[in-house]
């Protein structure tokens, strides 16, 4: 069995709709991708304020089918899988031996199916994990939609409001973190209350021969109640201020779920899951390096991999980093340090161009939305 | 895109407008363009001495840390106090109001290019 994809930069059925709207396109997961249309910041507000469409089809969808997925999924992974509810969203992680994580995940429990959308950067690697982990199991099928769909995603508060009228299901009922199959001005799809974005907001798993029709459409309804097209810099910056983590940066296959900050997702009274013992020997020796929240004083951003000090000593570095605009533009960034420097109130400096700058650790997230 | 005229410009995407031994120094709208939102510009100090097309600071946008380079050799008279508060400015006015520093010109610039010269180059670029 071959991985779906290839080496070169594919492209997203959307692709030349990008280009149309002045997306700048980039190198990203393997595909090209819009980092942004009208500017980082402007798209960052509209998402907070009023709503942004994003075309997140470079995310691997992989269905799921048999009666063994349940508990198949959940030696796999570190969250509860099996006590998901019908048409039930909910995040989750893929560990390693070691704790560490091969890809954060959300899994959408279906009628007829689960849905896994797995990093773009990761789908090959997931490819591989999946289809070995279900050999020699006739009551798990692991299926890719090999590029067939797409997934837009409507985030803002008023993305209900933009969103609403184009379906024929009330989406406004839907509760967060829950699914419906429905359809979007006919056209099929799996609309979620789900997003990466600390936003309200919907996601929807779409016939990729639909996406263009459908992304023309919700640009139209969405215009007059300022919704724009965001690119993958305001999703980064939006995640960020929401303290929602990012493969590659705060999770990896060398730092675990509870390194990341996602200790909440990790189940350890499931009977067994790949990793269990490495992270219930880093739960009871609690000394491993973790993410934390930091915010900088000044207006000189931090980047990721800039080194991080405590009183003259080294302590860890910085992984994600950004001006946020949502906390008056202050420069926040994750920082991965030991333990004793994680603590929030602990001063720290990080080192930008060999001078060291003040940051202050804070709770995560640092952003959350009003209710 | 066309170039103000009477602006003499760098490979770096700098531009030097040269009154009698002063120099007024910015980047270019195409390099504001390229960069995106600008969050951060580290200017030089006033009185610093700089060779041409060395690093002499930096612009950062959102997304990405860039070098400066000084398009002439001299000494820093002045920078810009709006970029402190306001780095934006260079994206809504990178020719005017988002001028960066200002340099007693030493000796004349050398391989620096002209409006249509610099026009082509962001063309083939």
């Amino acid at each position: 069995m071959s991985a779906p994809g290839s080496t070169a930069l594919r492209r997203t059925r959307l692709h030349s709709l990008h280009r149309e709207l002045g997306g700048r396109m980039v190198p990203f997961g393997g595909f090209e991708m819009p980092v942004q249309y009208g500017g980082i910041l402007r798209e960052h507000d509209a998402v907070r304020e009023r709503a942004g469409l994003f075309d997140l089809s470079h995310m691997a969808q992989y269905d799921l089918r048999g009666d063994g997925v349940a508990a198949w999924a959940d030696e796999l992974t570190v969250n509860a899988v099996a006590t998901m509810k019908p048409l039930q969203a909910r995040y989750n992680i893929f560990t390693n031996e070691r704790g560490g994580c091969h890809d954060d995940v959300l899994f959408y429990r279906l009628p007829d199916r689960w849905l896994l959308v797995v990093n773009a950067g990761n789908r090959e690697k997931m490819w591989e994990l999946l289809n070995a982990a279900a050999a020699g199991r006739p009551d798990v099928q692991v299926n890719s939609d090999h590029g067939q769909r797409a997934l837009l995603a409507v985030q803002g508060p008023r993305a209900a409001e933009i969103l609403g009228p184009l379906c024929d299901l009330d989406v406004a009922a839907l509760k967060y973190y829950y699914c419906a199959e429905g359809r979007v001005d006919g056209a099929p799809a799996v609309i979620a209350r789900t997003g990466y974005t600390g936003e309200d907001g919907f996601e929807l798993f779409v016939d990729g021969r639909d996406a263009t029709r459908l992304w023309t459409l919700l640009i139209e309804a969405g215009a007059p109640l300022g919704l724009e097209p965001a690119g993958l810099g305001a999703r980064d910056m939006l995640r960020l201020e929401a303290g929602m983590p990012l493969y590659g940066f705060e999770l990896s296959e060398e730092i675990s779920p509870l390194a990341g900050g996602q200790g909440w997702a990790v189940k350890t009274a499931k009977p067994a899951f790949t990793g269990k013992a490495a992270l219930v020997a880093q739960l009871e020796r609690d000394d491993y390096d973790r993410i934390a929240g930091a915010v900088l004083e000044g207006r000189v951003p931090a980047r990721s991999g800039y080194a991080v000090f405590r009183d003259g000593e080294r302590v860890g570095e910085v992984r994600s980093a950004s001006i946020a605009p949502s906390l008056g533009n202050r420069n926040i960034a994750t920082v991965l340090v030991r333990k004793d420097a994680a603590a929030v109130g602990t001063a720290l400096q990080v080192e930008i161009r060999g001078s060291q700058h003040a940051a202050t650790v804070v709770p995560l997230p640092f952003y959350k939305r009003k209710a | 895109m066309a170039q103000p005229d009477g602006l003499l410009y760098s490979k770096e995407h700098e531009w030097a407008k040269i009154e009698g031994e002063v120099a007024t120094i910015g980047i270019t709208d195409y390099a504001q363009n390229s960069l995106g939102d600008i969050v951060y510009v580290e200017l030089p100090r006033v009185g610093q001495a700089l060779a041409a097309h060395a690093s002499i600071g930096v612009v950062e946008s959102v997304k990405a840390v860039s070098e400066l380079f000084s398009p002439v050799a001299g000494e820093v008279l002045e920078i810009n106090p709006a970029l402190e508060k306001d780095p934006a400015t260079v994206n809504r006015d990178a020719f005017g109001e988002g001028w960066m520093y200002k340099v007693k010109v030493a000796g004349p610039p050398a391989d620096l290019l002209d409006a249509a010269e610099y026009d082509r180059f962001v063309a083939s670029a």
